[in-house]
């Protein structure tokens, strides 16, 4: 489920919770989370990490390191009331910090590349803790239970963002943990998924070479980085990231006008690996807005709909009825047609900034005009 | 003459109550086994097995037998191993052989299974959904670089290497044998398959005979160490060209093509003279280092308009770092040929002894440029006994983005493996340059047999995508996580990169 006010207007976190729990049954009380955008507002410049923790020394080890490169501003534990139905909730903190600036400029790296590298770290290092969230005026709250559970349980109706993603989940490949819920996120990134990405194999060994280490064992993990990768590096607009992840067919390719045929092959070659396949109906949210997307057959259920300035989409028509009961519109989006909306003035974010990924870095010596490209960007 | 100690292998066996004595027999072995005498009367020890004569007797009266001969048990000398010192001491020779490699090493491709989907991801039916084989060969960028077209959509901006790649319709392609070591009806049969599916057939290090060239857009040029048949003209006609630096079932020594069957075609399409050994030397003489290679690599780029080149490798024990020199070098796609791979001749000792298994090799090398995060600058064939669509799938999970088969083609045309091609008497008509023989493929049938294989393999293909709940061949290229072990060892199980079962 996701739903975005494309005027900025914010709407309470009461909203997703509602639209969530009518859908109860797609769950079976595993798995439910929410992540909401603009909900910082007095720390908007930030980066926020939710954490888990399962034991106080995971907390100590974790934060010795968050410590090492964060300017820590608050640290505090997370707000959440008792809940019927919640039980074995781990350690739950959060942080606004700003990386040490000595360590970026030594590093030459951007904040964000920074922040991933450090979620990694974490991750794959730190036993019993991990990363909800780690982006910027934006959170994930989620856990094992029903998602208005675990909505109550973090007193979401407190929040108040101008887009929500939230997720009931019926977990079958990975075992029901906090940390495996979703959203899953990665800085602003996050990623609510129905279904399941039966290329996993490959697109998680083609992330690998960028440096992305897949630790979860889920899919909508690889489709967070994914994303990141796609949007954040190699700096692809919205709408063809989502057909290198869901690309059309070759049959549709070669009917297409020339240079649009020329831009899609390229997309499919050159990002086949990173081709998500299988039955998903995932939604992205971000600072700025949302997108929906379908399996390029339509193996999974989406419906979206539109109402004055909120676009909303879920899994079930009864979702959307719930939160706007006349809507405007409503559509069952094509197989791989992205459903974007968009936070009026808000830009997507990273989208400006320039620099070369480390792919691009390690291939200076094998062709000429690959060569000249690195000497550009070196520039 | 002395008497040699080297029994016949098999018993040739004719039903004289059944027989026509027609001498259909007699007239189709190219070995000579059949003298006639009122009946055919067989020399056994002449016989390969390769058949003909049994699936050409209109009577069914001949049956070959293995020759049981009892020999004492010895699990340390076998009668084989018997044989060859037996065959060694009367000639003083290195003994040759041909075809792929027939010792028992471990099959791995066989104790590799393929995934399927169960419920939470359902499978894809391949008869009522679109899925795809389409693949492309050759050098892709690491990203797209994209600007805005003038009509709120997007346009490329800059070059992804995409147009110099070479389009496949299924990730299946004709293995290199030359027009020499085969016959040119076997060469025109490839190549009108290779057009008819959509994929590619290589000339080997024979040059390109001028039947082939209305064929040229499916042909990989071949430019070897003996250098037979390049010329620059040579060089513009392939779809893309292909350095080869070693074959899998003899690394690191030269081809030889007997004088016997370098006919007059064969020497104008080779450029030597008719009748003399075509030998190529073990290395290029213009390639003692990398950077040598890098040479060669891009003067064949400017002498064909950059145009996608390929290095054919041998799979030996240091593939990874090899291969990752050579996409360095500049090379768009890399050919690996594992130790299993068919050969027209190769000494005994070489095929069998020679080289690593192609799954190790592909898997290692895979990985390796993984690791380097230069995967997207090449494409990988692999090669070295691709038997059925399952080990083009299990290659196509371990790393491959294409397989391509060389003896199951000389199957598909009638070769029953006798592993006598360097003999020249090739009684199917394929690897053999004798009129009476050569005749005996008709490449519209031998074209339509090639077709059939490619169409019936990329079915099989479809259908282990569908049972993997995915539509394109791109999403299981790598993704080892669909294979598991069935009792490989742990550590081959780490450089092949699959779990065992129940993992």
């Amino acid at each position: 489920m996701g739903i975005c006010d494309e005027s900025g207007a914010l709407m309470s976190g009461e909203e997703p919770i509602l639209a969530m729990a009518v859908q109860r049954d797609r769950g079976n009380g595993l798995g439910g989370g929410f992540a909401g955008y603009g909900i910082y507002p007095e720390f908007p410049d930030h980066f926020c990490f939710h954490m888990m923790y399962h034991d106080l020394k995971a907390k100590e080890e974790a934060e010795a390191i968050l410590d090492q490169h964060f300017l820590i501003e608050v640290a505090e534990p997370m707000p959440t009331r008792p809940v019927k139905g919640i039980t074995d909730a781990p350690l739950l903190w959060r942080y606004f910090m700003t990386p040490h600036a000595h360590l970026l400029e030594e590093r030459e790296v951007t904040a964000e590349d920074y922040v991933v590298s450090v979620v990694m770290l974490v991750n794959a290092r730190v036993d019993g803790a991990f990363v909800a969230s780690s982006g910027k005026n934006m959170g994930a709250f989620k856990g094992v239970g029903y998602p208005e559970e675990i909505g109550h349980y973090f007193r979401l109706e407190e929040y108040a963002g101008h887009t929500w993603v939230g997720h009931n989940r019926f977990p079958t490949n990975t075992p029901g943990w906090w940390g495996g819920a979703h959203p899953f996120t990665l800085l602003d990134w996050s990623i609510v998924h129905n279904g399941e990405i039966s290329s996993y194999g490959i697109n998680s060994r083609y992330l690998e070479q960028f440096g992305y280490t897949c630790s979860l064992g889920t899919d909508t993990e690889v489709a967070a980085y994914l994303f990141d990768l796609l949007l954040r590096r190699h700096k692809l607009p919205l709408e063809l990231a989502c057909k290198a992840l869901a690309p059309a067919l070759w049959t549709e390719i070669d009917r297409m006008d020339p240079e649009q045929a020329a831009l899609m092959s390229s997309l499919r070659a050159v990002y086949g690996p990173g081709m998500l396949n299988g039955p998903f109906a995932i939604v992205l949210g971000f600072n700025g807005g949302m997108v929906a997307l379908n399996d390029r057959i339509k193996l999974r259920p989406l419906v979206a709909a539109r109402s004055g300035s909120k676009l909303m989409v879920a899994s079930e028509e009864s979702a959307i009825r719930t939160i706007m009961p006349e809507p405007d519109d409503v559509w069952m989006p094509k197989a791989g047609e992205p459903v974007i909306a968009r936070v009026k003035g808000m830009d997507l974010p990273f989208h400006s900034q320039l620099h070369a990924s480390p792919a691009e870095i390690s291939c200076a010596v094998t062709a000429v005009e690959t060569a000249c490209e690195i000497e550009e960007v070196a520039v | 003459m002395q008497q040699t100690f080297v029994q016949p292998e098999f018993r040739v066996k004719i039903d004289y109550d059944k027989c026509h004595k027609c001498g259909r027999c007699v007239q189709q072995c190219g070995w000579g086994v059949y003298d006639f005498n009122e009946r055919p009367i067989p020399h056994d020890e002449k016989c390969r097995a390769c058949h003909r004569c049994v699936t050409y007797c209109p009577a069914h009266c001949i049956t070959i037998e293995k020759n049981t001969l009892a020999f004492r048990d010895n699990d340390n000398w076998s009668t084989d191993a018997r044989k060859a010192v037996w065959k060694q001491a009367e000639t003083g020779g290195v003994l040759l052989t041909s075809m792929g490699n027939p010792r028992p090493y471990e099959r791995i491709f066989d104790k590799l299974v393929l995934d399927a989907c169960q419920v939470t991801n359902p499978s894809i039916d391949p008869l009522r959904e679109p899925m795809e084989l389409r693949t492309y060969l050759g050098r892709k960028s690491d990203s797209v670089a994209v600007e805005p077209n003038g009509t709120g959509g997007f346009k490329l901006a800059g070059s992804t290497g995409l147009e110099r790649n070479v389009k496949l319709d299924t990730p299946i392609i004709f293995a290199p044998m030359s027009y020499g070591s085969v016959s040119l009806n076997v060469h025109r049969s490839l190549a009108m398959a290779a057009e008819r599916c959509g994929i590619l057939m290589n000339t080997g290090e024979g040059g390109l005979h001028e039947d082939l060239y209305p064929y040229q857009d499916n042909v990989i040029v071949q430019v070897a160490s003996g250098r037979f048949g390049v010329s620059p003209e040579y060089l513009q006609r392939g779809a893309a060209i292909e350095i080869k630096i070693g074959q899998g079932a003899k690394p690191g020594i030269g081809g030889h093509l007997p004088g016997e069957k370098i006919d007059r075609e064969v020497s104008s399409t080779r450029m030597i003279p008719q009748g003399s050994d075509a030998i190529s030397p073990a290395p290029h003489h213009d390639i003692y280092s990398i950077e040598d290679l890098r040479q060669l690599i891009y003067a064949l780029k400017e002498a064909s308009g950059y145009k996608t080149v390929g290095v054919k490798i041998a799979a030996v024990h240091n593939v990874a770092a090899i291969a990752s020199g050579i996409v360095r070098a500049g090379a768009d796609y890399i050919y690996l040929d594992g130790f299993k791979g068919g050969t027209g001749a190769a000494p005994q000792v070489i095929r069998d002894h020679i080289g690593i298994p192609i799954e190790i090799a592909l898997a290692a090398v895979d990985q390796r440029l993984r690791d380097e995060g230069i995967r997207n600058q090449t494409s990988i064939i692999a090669a070295g006994s691709i038997r059925s669509s399952a080990d083009a799938a299990k290659a196509i999970a371990l790393g491959a983005d294409v397989v391509a088969i060389g003896t199951a083609t000389l199957l598909a045309l009638g070769c029953h493996l006798c592993q006598s091609c360097h003999t020249g008497k090739c009684s199917w008509g394929i690897t053999t340059q004798k009129p009476e023989l050569t005749r005996r493929i008709d490449p519209e049938w031998g074209a339509e047999r090639l077709t059939n294989l490619i169409h019936a393999w990329s079915h099989e293909l479809q259908e282990i995508l569908g049972a993997l709940g995915v539509n394109a061949v791109e999403s299981l290229r790598g993704s080892r996580e669909r294979l598991r072990s069935v009792g490989l060892d742990e550590q081959t199980c780490r450089i092949l990169g699959v779990k065992p079962a129940g993992l």
